[in-house]
């Protein structure tokens, strides 16, 4: 199996194919577990897809913090409580922070232009590279997310990720939301709303939240697929990964920067 | 290594089943508890003792299959454990499943077994309409002995087969 490339290989999915239906005719043998999956998301992340989005960064407007907000909600990070006495510069440096606003000004021109940073879902992610234990892994459809199971926080991750995409959980947490569990000791980072996708949505929390807003600056969908909004308006438009030069072929891009 | 934790596990169970067939009034027949969505159903996803027995696997599975593969649609999750086990207090909110007396507690306190699963799970259901997730019925077990409350007049009999079953992983390593 190779893990550079997402293309999907027929292949192999054909035998696969024959191999469940084998594997379910055979008797199961102890010490083999066998679920059942339902069919609704039976099947799970397909590398015949590869989540992206596509950020107008003229569209986005200055001061607006509506797809920070909606993240912070979807994720349950709103539901962190300050630990008692902490100072306020020291807890807005360690809460999480999956989407964060970033400004960016043309030095000769003084143009000045907005955009929504997230982790970018590198096809070749650094975080992964480094991760000891792979619990920073890329699913099949090209989200990067960590297993929070396996991660043991040493934060190499943060460390080797060039957009400072990531945020470790300092503290207990007392409240979580069922879909986003966290707690302390661990590593997170933007999963393109990985949850919501599973359960056949097509459109992020920080979409929606934009579009709510009429700014309409994110573009969510799959970049495999040529009919897709999202690859249509990539064909037809200039668009740019920031830091294209360390070739890590991202899943975010950006328009008008 | 395994084959020793297997073993071991297994004679666990059969200490404890025993303990529990010896002490009549001192431990509840069920961890169950009242008012939780989970006493008003005849059998858990799969058949209690095999869960008793199992869960731990299980859910390691299939949150491996969830959190890896984005299936999410599994017969075992711990979002279901907390659904249909979290009891509600008098005035109508959840009480948390590793509260104290709770579902998960009494249990793994009883067996000093420390539960890691709630410093980042969500320990109550999410106030929305209930899901329909992972209620599959289990197989074609003897629901009389195998139901959620068994009680000491009517200990829980299996047959050779149904042992083998319930105790497949353990056979197997
Ligand atoms: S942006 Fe950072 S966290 Fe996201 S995949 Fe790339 S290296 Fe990993
Ligand atoms: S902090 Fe966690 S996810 Fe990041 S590199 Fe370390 S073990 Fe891997």
């Amino acid at each position: 199996m190779s893990c550079n490339s997402d293309q999907p290989d027929m292949n192999r999915r054909g035998f696969l194919g024959k191999t469940v239906v084998a594997a379910t005719a055979a008797v199961v043998a102890p010490g083999i577990m066998l679920t059942v999956a339902k069919a609704s998301s039976e099947e799970g992340a397909s590398s015949a897809v590869r989540w992206g989005m596509l950020i107008d960064t003229n569209k986005c407007a200055d001061g607006c913090s509506a797809c920070v907000d909606a993240c912070n909600k979807e994720n349950g990070i709103d539901l962190m409580q300050r630990p008692e006495g902490q100072a306020d510069e020291m807890w807005n440096a360690q809460r999480p922070q999956w989407v964060r606003k970033v400004k960016l000004r043309d030095k000769q021109t003084g143009e000045v232009s907005n955009l929504p940073m997230m982790c970018q879902h590198c096809e070749h992610p650094p975080c992964v590279d480094v991760c000891p234990t792979g619990a920073s892994f890329k699913r099949a459809d090209g989200i990067v997310m960590v297993d929070r199971h396996t991660c043991i926080g040493c934060r190499y991750c943060m460390m080797a990720c060039p957009y400072k995409a990531r945020s470790f959980i300092h503290q207990d947490v007392a409240e979580q939301l069922t879909g986003a569990p966290r707690g302390k000791g661990c590593v997170e980072s933007c999963n393109l709303c990985a949850g919501r996708i599973d359960a056949g949505n097509s459109t992020t929390a920080c979409q929606d939240a934009c579009n709510r807003d009429g700014h309409q600056a994110i573009l969510f969908g799959d970049l495999k697929n040529p009919d897709s909004e999202i690859a249509k308006a990539l064909k037809t438009e200039s668009s740019h990964q920031i830091r294209a030069d360390l070739e890590l072929n991202t899943g975010v891009r950006y328009t008008n920067i | 290594m395994d084959r020793l934790t297997g073993i071991k596990r297994f004679a666990g169970v059969l200490v404890g089943g025993a303990l529990l067939l010896f002490t009549t009034g001192a431990i509840s027949e069920t961890a169950v508890t009242e008012g939780s969505k989970a006493a008003g159903l005849d059998t858990c996803v799969a058949p209690t003792a095999d869960i008793r027995r199992n869960h731990m696997d299980y859910l390691k599975h299939d949150r491996d299959l969830t959190v890896r593969k984005g299936i999410r649609e599994t017969q075992y999750s711990l979002a279901e454990c907390v659904e249909c086990h979290a009891e509600k207090d008098d005035s109508g909110a959840y009480k948390p499943v590793n509260a104290e007396g709770q579902f998960c507690s009494s249990c793994h306190n009883y067996v000093a077994v420390s539960l890691s699963c709630f410093q980042c799970h969500r320990k109550t259901p999410e106030l929305k309409s209930g899901s329909d997730t992972a209620m599959n019925q289990g197989g074609d077990f003897n629901v009389e002995s195998l139901g959620l409350l068994q009680s000491l007049d009517k200990p829980v009999s299996l047959s050779r087969d149904e042992l083998v079953r319930l105790h497949a992983t353990v056979k197997g390593d």
